[in-house]
């Protein structure tokens, strides 16, 4: 065999992180997109768009709690999950600024604080008793001002650094690139803008969908420029993709997740819009699948 | 602080007969993988094939034959942690449960890892693996509970052949260094020590004098921190988030629009 040229991070052994994990990535970027975007709307938008934003919150918040679910029952001993934050043997808190696992620990605790206001905000806006207090949570006013941007800026890093977690490790293409941080934040942002297009468009407030549509236009094709740009970065592991990993990289990620609702959405129509949303979200659980598994079964994998 | 311990493991007179990995597995009460149903790996005489939670060491067996199998030659060497100076398990590990101990050596404490699994994916070497019995992550120790009374660890204890020598880092040096001269003036070329100077992860607190190139032994000839994408990396993925955000505002800000044809996204 020649083994002059392979690379060292073959030399590796697979951690076994799979579908909780997939699904963790996946719908952690659909928490942290969803109240971004939601932030975002509630900021700089007016009036019309507060449905819309009201229904982010609403997506957020749960998905959170679902994430926090999925990295518990994934843990070898899921009872021990408090060991993230809190120091078993001191109990002073436990944390590791150069340790991405650490920082997303922490990150999805703070997150989902904001998330949690957030939530109590939306259901306030419902109108129910003591709804008064809670509407306080969402912009305008100071409070919810502090509460979207706090929960804006966790939810970009949420979306994010799920790839800065793969990256620090020493397993092939995913610590051979520094560019999963960059592909895994922009998917977050195209699913979580297709995920309110396709649920929004129930609520009947045209207005703001207009302007989602806008922005999941140009964050697909920055995700088209991020996706080529991770596959140059790989240099000659990208050959690891010549494989049904490829296949489904080019024709599910980048075809049906990317291109075809581009096409959708320049042909217009709701009902196109919604279908490219639905395409949307399946190309960026495809994406997720590909990263993380087509690494597992480089290198050292038994 | 003690002064820093490990081993120096000599391939050339490892003669694969894996009394290290047995005594490994009787001192750390380590129990057979599957059930103690036998696989064998169907293309070597080497059934372990390799380190996890439940091989701390293992002796891999490199078999170099011609076609013909006229000409060909054994390659044996006791694998083990690498008790790295710089440790890329450690540097990850969310909980704590991964230490540098007095003697220099890095350990998991079994008590506090909670089976995360990044040491896993971020050891160069592929040293560490859970173990079913704990759902923990576990690798060698260098029998710190040995050391603590005044042992060896028990793999080079049980070494025939001295292949595996323990001792302080210096000495091991010296010894490493003496060896390699030696080999040299019997006119066996090609031998030289892997991990044993600073330049790899700060030195590796167990190396080895290898006979080949470190791949030929499932060595990376280049290990690396994980850490070493984290700066690049993050950096990139803070100014994606800008541009985001940017078309975010871009996308959604108030600018006095006309209401929007209702059919039209």
């Amino acid at each position: 065999m020649n083994a002059e040229m392979l690379p060292s991070t073959l030399f590796s052994a697979a951690p076994h992180w799979k579908w909780l994990i997939i699904w963790y990535f996946f719908i952690g970027g659909l928490a942290g997109g969803t109240f971004f975007l939601a932030a975002l709307l509630d900021l700089v938008g007016d009036v019309r768009d507060r449905a819309l934003a009201r229904l982010g919150y609403l997506i957020a918040f749960p998905a959170v709690l679902v994430c926090g679910l999925l990295l518990i029952v994934d843990l070898g001993r899921p009872s021990r999950f408090w060991h993230m934050l809190i120091q078993s043997n001191t109990g002073w808190p436990m944390f590791k600024a150069y340790s991405p696992m650490s920082l997303g620990a922490w990150a999805l605790l703070v997150f989902g604080f904001f998330a949690f206001l957030a939530f109590l905000a939306a259901l306030g806006d419902r109108g129910r008793a003591g709804g008064r207090w809670r509407i306080r949570l969402r912009p305008p006013g100071a409070l919810g001002a502090l509460v979207a941007v706090g929960g804006g800026i966790g939810g970009l890093f949420l979306s994010g650094y799920t790839g800065l977690l793969l990256a620090a490790t020493n397993r092939p293409i995913w610590s051979d690139t520094t560019l999963l941080g960059v592909s895994f934040l922009i998917s977050a942002a195209s699913t979580s803008s297709a995920l309110l297009i396709v649920l929004g468009r129930r609520l009947g407030g045209v207005y703001a969908l207009r302007r989602l549509a806008r922005f999941e236009v140009i964050v697909m094709v920055l995700e088209l420029i991020a996706l080529v740009a991770l596959v140059v970065s790989l240099g000659p592991l990208a050959r690891a993709w010549l494989s049904v990993w490829g296949v489904l990289l080019v024709v599910g990620v980048a075809g049906l997740g990317i291109l075809v609702p581009l096409v959708l959405h320049w042909r217009g129509g709701w009902r196109a819009a919604v279908a490219g949303g639905v395409l949307v979200l399946v190309g960026g659980f495809l994406f997720r699948v590909v990263i993380v598994l087509s690494s597992e079964h480089l290198g050292r994998t038994i | 602080m003690a002064e820093p311990m490990g081993f120096f493991t000599d391939t050339s007179i490892c003669i694969g007969c894996k009394a290290c990995e047995v005594a490994c597995k009787e001192w750390n009460q380590l129990p057979a993988a599957n059930g103690g149903v036998t696989t064998l790996s169907g293309d070597s005489y080497d059934n372990t094939r390799q380190l996890d939670g439940l091989h701390w060491r293992h002796v891999r067996f490199v078999e170099q034959f011609a076609e013909d199998r006229k000409d060909g030659r054994w390659l044996l060497m006791s694998d083990v942690c690498k008790h790295c100076v710089r440790a890329g398990c450690m540097e990850v590990c969310p909980t704590g449960a991964i230490i540098r101990t007095e003697f220099d050596t890095v350990v998991i404490q079994s008590d506090t890892c909670n089976g995360c699994r990044d040491c896993i994916a971020a050891c160069p070497f592929g040293v560490i693996g859970m173990n079913p019995v704990s759902d923990t992550a576990q690798k060698c120790t260098l029998c710190y509970d040995r050391l603590k009374v005044g042992l060896e660890p028990a793999c080079a204890k049980a070494c025939p052949t001295d292949s595996i020598q323990f001792g302080t880092i210096r000495e091991l040096k010296e010894r490493a260094a003496a060896r390699v001269t030696q080999l040299d003036r019997q006119g066996v070329k090609g031998a030289y020590l892997y991990g044993a100077d600073d330049r790899m992860l700060g030195g590796l607190n167990s190396f080895f004098l290898l006979m080949d190139r470190p791949e030929v032994y499932g060595l990376p000839a280049n290990p690396q921190m994980p850490s070493r994408t984290l700066r690049a990396g993050a950096l990139w993925t803070t100014l994606t988030a800008v541009v985001v955000g940017l078309a975010g505002v871009f996308s959604f800000r108030q600018r006095g629009h006309r209401e929007p044809d209702e059919d039209r996204p």
